[in-house]
């Protein structure tokens, strides 16, 4: 990552909040960036703004994860004309009470967290095996670390795209390409908004300079804020036989 | 929509009520929702209630916030309604290009700046911000998506243009920059010892420039009543400038923030009386200097949270507009009641206006406009408010609505002749009267 210059970094889920804050750091870092996400409109309005406010080269693509095939082809494409990094952004939190007795729901919550971005890295895999540069970046989630019953669904999927990316981690140091997993705690974006029981939330701002910064590390799990690596280690070491009696 | 409910007020801090807020994300959600009272608010810059909607949803445009496209042979900017301008000049300011018309603080939107239709101290040259707009899109309660221009649909335009926000959503504009050669200002300050002085200075051609504006002591009394000091600059000119200014430098950024609220009783009229006078003398002495534009425009941006100087309970800021040949008496009919109440004011703003604005609601009308703030807490400064506005009214001047809280239905009327106009441009663009401000239902702004 000497060179970050006319390097591109692809963004799957750019119109999320964590992304669009991301994809304006990576921006001011110089690198150029192609965002893919499934509303054409709105990825357009992010890219032209970036390009004024940073004068690098953006791109957009359509692709939407409910649609592995062509998901699959755009990320050929996307490689085949150069990638210096991918950035898996996009997230789905869904209605836990809806997935509990709506299978559709709960696999489109798998499916988007963790089912497509798994595939769409398989895909990318190789290519980053080939380059040998470059990095990989997925955001997961603090729900990931256990299972509540109030968004186990989300969790699931978020746990076992960790799980995943630690396997990646795992195949591609020989390659040195770093894999970095994000686990933000709660996040001031879209998906929050509104909801109950918010507390510390962070910026998304905030939250892409801690990103960008343990990339720039090396780290390989990120908790950002900071503080929810204590928390989530709190929450983790309460014993099964009393977490399953709590009403989380 | 998902919405929560939330403390909210407007920079003066009164009033203060618990609202639904929205927060979309993208241009697409961006919109009034047409079944219920909504109102757009941007930066919440303006200082009474012009941007709380009590028994409605509040949509905060922060997240819609996109520069589109900007044309660097014409200056020509499109960008999303929630824009700031300081975004625009963290940009732009560094490749040449200023905003044609800017308020006194940078933390404010493009869709803030066209509802309140802002002017600047170089309105007596440029006129007010509607003036460099070009287009805007209005997102109407009937689902609408306009691409307004003076041009096309002049009624719409115009009603936009300073109508608080009360036509629609304000979705983009397209604004005209200014080309400047460098980021600093060339300054002059002229010293007018009491208020007739001073109305001779900034009257007088030979000493105007394309920015003016002038600080009064209001705590100065007798033959020395409204002594101010008159300050005029223009955008330096990149071969005026000495070494150690260069031409696109960046100011010495030091951003303080006011940690928390002041107590009541610490600016009592002998702190601010001993400040003004220290103020006075120390601008007094300076003759010509170089400033940042940064500095010259928005002093008080480097204080985050200056509105905590107040306390608590809140204040008012009042600005109103006296005709020119009403001026001089209406102004020193102001200050009187100021100094009646014996109310002690760290800002009085005396500027001059030219031609007033297009807009139906537009604040400025050719004259001079006084700004000051009431340092009491809410209801009291309305007390002290209507006693001004009574003089306002006597003399045939305005209140300016974006800093408004307490005037009432029959004086905006007064103040506002083309309301009625108005109105009907309003009925039209919103005919079941969805857009809605608590200042708006204050004002009975939707009846006759």
């Amino acid at each position: 990552m000497s060179e970050p210059k006319l390097q591109r970094v692809l963004v799957i889920g750019a119109t999320s909040g964590i992304a669009r804050a991301l994809s304006a750091v990576l921006a001011e870092a110089g690198y150029g960036l192609m965002l893919a996400g499934r509303d054409a409109g709105e990825l357009e309005r992010i890219a032209q703004d970036l390009r004024l406010r940073h004068a690098v080269d953006v791109e957009t693509v359509n692709m939407d994860l409910d649609e592995p095939r062509h998901s699959l082809l755009v990320i050929d494409t996307c490689a085949q004309g150069g990638l210096y990094g991918v950035v898996i952004a996009a997230g789905y939190l869904g209605e836990q009470a809806r997935a509990n007795t709506d299978e559709s729901e709960m696999l489109r919550v798998l499916n988007i967290n963790y089912a497509a971005p798994a595939a769409m890295l398989n895909r990318l895999a190789r290519h980053f095996e080939q380059t040998g540069e470059g990095f990989i970046i997925g955001v997961g989630s603090v729900a990931g670390d256990r299972g509540r019953q109030s968004n186990y669904h989300y969790g699931a999927a978020k746990g076992a795209l960790a799980l995943y990316l630690q396997g990646l981690r795992n195949r591609l140091q020989p390659a040195g390409v770093p894999v970095l997993t994000v686990k933000p705690g709660f996040v001031d974006t879209a998906m929050t908004w509104g909801l109950p029981g918010m507390f510390l939330v962070a910026s998304p701002e905030d939250v892409a300079r801690g990103i960008y910064r343990a990339l720039r590390r090396r780290r390989n799990v990120v908790y950002l804020p900071w503080f929810w690596r204590w928390i989530m280690l709190i929450i983790r070491s309460v014993p099964e036989f009393v977490f399953k009696r709590l009403k989380l | 929509m998902q919405t929560k409910r939330i403390e909210l007020s407007g920079w003066g801090r009164f009033p203060s009520t618990r609202q639904e807020v929205a927060r979309p994300e993208r241009y697409a959600g961006l919109r009034p929702a047409g079944n219920m009272f909504n109102l757009g608010r941007g930066m919440g810059r303006s200082y009474g209630d012009a941007a709380l909607c009590n028994d409605g949803v509040v949509i905060l445009t922060e997240r819609v916030n996109r520069l589109l496209d900007f044309d660097a042979e014409t200056g020509l900017l499109h960008a999303e309604a929630g824009v700031t301008l300081e975004d625009i000049l963290r940009v732009f300011l560094p490749r040449g290009w200023f905003l044609p018309v800017t308020p006194g603080t940078r933390y404010v939107t493009l869709g803030g700046c066209l509802a309140s239709d802002v002017h600047g101290k170089n309105h007596h040259h440029a006129g007010s911000f509607s003036n460099h707009v070009e287009a805007f899109e209005l997102l109407t309660t009937t689902g609408e998506r306009l691409h307004v221009t003076p041009e096309n649909n002049p009624e719409a335009f115009w009603a936009t243009a300073g109508g608080m926000g009360l036509t629609g959503m304000i979705g983009e504009i397209w604004l005209k920059l200014q080309r400047i050669e460098s980021a600093w200002m060339q300054v002059r300050h002229y010293t007018g010892e009491n208020l007739d002085a001073l109305f001779g200075l900034m009257a007088d051609d030979t000493l105007d420039d394309d920015y003016s504006v002038a600080w009064i002591d209001c705590l100065a009394r007798g033959d020395q009543m409204g002594r101010g000091v008159l300050m005029t600059a223009h955008h330096a000119a990149a071969w005026s400038l000495d070494k150690k200014h260069k031409p696109f430098a960046q100011p010495g950024r030091v951003q303080r923030a006011l940690p928390f609220d002041l107590p009541g009783g610490l600016l009592n009229r002998l702190s601010v009386s001993a400040f003004n006078a220290i103020y006075y003398r120390r601008q007094a002495r300076r003759d010509e200097y170089h400033d940042h534009l940064l500095h010259y425009f928005y002093p008080l941006d480097s204080i985050g949270h200056w509105n905590r100087m107040y306390g608590r309970r809140g204040f008012i800021q009042h600005q109103c507009v006296i005709p020119e040949d009403n001026a001089l008496d209406g102004i020193k009919a102001l200050l009187s009641v100021l100094q009646h109440y014996g109310l002690a004011s760290f800002l009085a703003v005396l500027k001059r206006f030219g031609a007033g604005g297009s807009g139906h609601l537009s604040f400025p009308m050719p004259g001079y406009t006084l700004a000051v703030d009431l340092p009491i807490s809410g209801d009291a400064a309305c007390r002290v408010a209507a006693d001004l506005n009574a003089v306002v009214l006597e003399h045939g001047g305005r209140v300016y609505l974006a800093k408004d809280a307490c005037l009432a239905p029959d004086e905006f009327r007064a103040m506002y002749p083309r309301y009625p106009e108005w109105l009907d441009i309003k009925r039209q663009l919103d005919p079941d009267g969805y857009m809605r401000s608590d200042l708006g239902v204050r004002l009975r702004i939707g009846e006759p």
